[in-house]
């Protein structure tokens, strides 16, 4: 049985629709990822498959048992609140120390214990989050925009890290990225996301699709294309009754 | 039980009583940024006072009722259109607007307003302190039952649902704790002051914890040592006790933001 499978899944917020039908599922182990512009609602994808937001239509399927760890875009600590990278780890379970030391060194986040969460870098913080989400012995880890903050190195550093844990703990991963070079290349499937699946597959085939080209470009003018994408085009999902037929103008106008 | 004949012992142990189940929550009011959720759901308890005295059921259930109802409003009305902050300030003023003109309705008794708005700590009887110690348990075994979850979820709510806790449910028992408090602490407190005993001590706490559950404990302290320092205060200065407890708390507040701002001046060196 897939993990997670979800089948004409339509989400509204606030009365705008973010998520239109779409189909999903996650395998046991796979990297699976998925790309698309802002507002394309990557991240409330995600949230529907942690339970955080109920879908209005369709359903959303995981299997029985099954142990997710998370790690949010970002996550805002209370200055009020004290807490030490330890201490964060036994949330909300309690973990032995040598767990939360074993977890630490798979995350690359080795001697954070003691320190304060507020007190670490961008780079050391998302380590801990990693760190957090496999103490809970995920059998999906999922990422929403892990590297947001990190600069090409280190998010280049990050997406290595989280293969090697993939290998050793055998989860699968779903995540969301807008560094789409990298993502792609540690890919075993790719999903392409606009308020609806646009394409889906292995990475060398979305990234030749004609759908994927009209929303991301070709080569290396990826980046712009996706910042004109944004500015121009009917995607964004405000208009998500003319999704069907957007693709065609924005490959004619590419 | 004989040392409980002398009301000073008892005004220290319901005072105590209190101190002791307002830290945990206290703490969780200050991260979770509900500091006028306290005030609120408080000055719902001069309704509850009223509507107790026409019903001539007990002010501990009255209060407990109204308190609660007025929480559960509060959560049912929150994100419909209206900022946390203005939704909160009608409702507050409200609650004690209504509970002032209800009792003025009440002719048959004749009550003293002034000990429910700024409690009565020196006529707790031996009955209100069982009622008080057993709120107090109850608060605390409530929240260290929650303690993980609430953490979780005050932190981030996807990594509760994450997790497979549900943020709502933490959130109905932060509601019922937080009545149960209001509920045993205007006898002590009274019903415009029981925030500060939230917030005070666990804001106090703040520069000498490391972790949650030490900035409980410490909060813990600070609170105890507001309720026997005020009591003390209010016996020699002959001050109202409530407002003199508080008074203790915010000097203590005082005087650790200072050795705060001198420890890291000394460090910096």
């Amino acid at each position: 049985m897939n993990l997670v499978e979800l089948t004409r899944a339509t989400v509204r917020l606030g009365g705008q629709t973010v998520l239109e039908n779409v189909d999903l599922s996650v395998r046991a182990a796979e990297i699976l990822t998925i790309v698309g512009p802002n507002g394309s609602g990557k991240s409330t994808l995600l949230r529907t498959i942690i339970g955080a937001v109920k879908p209005s239509a369709g359903q959303v399927v995981r299997k029985p048992g099954l142990r997710i760890g998370y790690v949010p875009q970002k996550l805002h600590i209370d200055p009020t609140l004290p807490l030490t990278v330890r201490r964060f780890l036994s949330l909300p379970e309690h973990v032995s120390d040598t767990a939360a030391a074993e977890a630490l060194d798979h995350a690359g986040a080795e001697c954070l214990s003691r320190q304060q969460m507020a007190s670490l870098s961008g780079g050391q913080f998302q380590r801990v989050l990693l760190a957090r989400a496999l103490l809970s012995k995920p059998d999906l880890l999922i990422l929403d925009e892990a590297t947001q903050g990190l600069d090409q190195p280190g998010s280049a550093a990050f997406y290595r890290q989280i293969e090697t844990v993939r290998r050793e703990l055998g989860c699968a991963v779903l995540m969301v990225s807008h560094e789409l070079h990298v993502v792609m290349a540690a890919s075993d499937r790719v999903i392409c996301l606009n308020g609806h699946v646009c394409c889906e597959g292995a990475p060398e085939h979305v990234a030749s699709a004609p759908e994927y080209r009209a929303l991301f470009g070709t080569g290396t003018q990826g980046a712009l294309a996706l910042y004109r994408h944004e500015h121009n085009h009917s995607h964004d999902h405000e208009h998500a009754h003319d999704h069907g037929h957007s693709h065609d103008k924005d490959r004619a106008a590419s | 039980m004989m040392f409980l004949d002398d009301f000073l012992i008892r005004a220290a142990l319901a005072g105590l009583g209190v101190a002791i189940a307002a830290a945990p929550l206290g703490c969780l009011v200050v991260w979770r940024r509900m500091a006028y959720f306290g005030d609120a759901t408080a000055h719902a308890a001069i309704l509850g006072v009223a509507l107790a005295l026409t019903f001539q059921t007990s002010v501990f259930a009255g209060v407990l009722a109204v308190s609660l109802a007025m929480a559960a409003a509060i959560s049912g009305l929150s994100g419909r259109g209206y900022a946390m902050d203005t939704l909160l300030g009608v409702l507050a003023h409200s609650a004690i607007a209504f509970g002032l003109v209800a009792v003025s309705f009440l002719s048959g008794v004749r009550i003293d307003l002034m000990a429910y708005l700024f409690g009565d700590i020196l006529a707790v009887s031996k009955g209100d302190l069982g009622v008080i110690w057993g709120g107090a348990v109850l608060v605390l075994l409530l929240i260290r039952w929650r303690w993980s979850a609430l953490l979780t979820t005050t932190l981030n709510p996807d990594l509760a649902y994450a997790a497979g806790l549900d943020p709502k449910r933490e959130q109905l028992v932060l509601t019922v704790a937080l009545a149960l408090v209001v509920a045993v602490a205007i006898k002590v407190i009274g019903a415009l002051l029981i925030a500060a005993m939230l917030i005070i001590p666990a804001a106090a706490a703040r520069p000498f914890a490391s972790t949650p559950e030490r900035m409980a404990l410490i909060a813990g302290g600070i609170g105890a040592i507001s309720v026997i320092g005020g009591l003390q205060a209010s016996f020699h200065f002959d001050t109202p006790t409530g407002p003199s407890i508080v008074c203790v708390a915010a000097v203590l507040f005082v005087a650790a933001s200072l050795s705060d701002v001198v420890r890291r001046r000394l460090g910096r060196r």
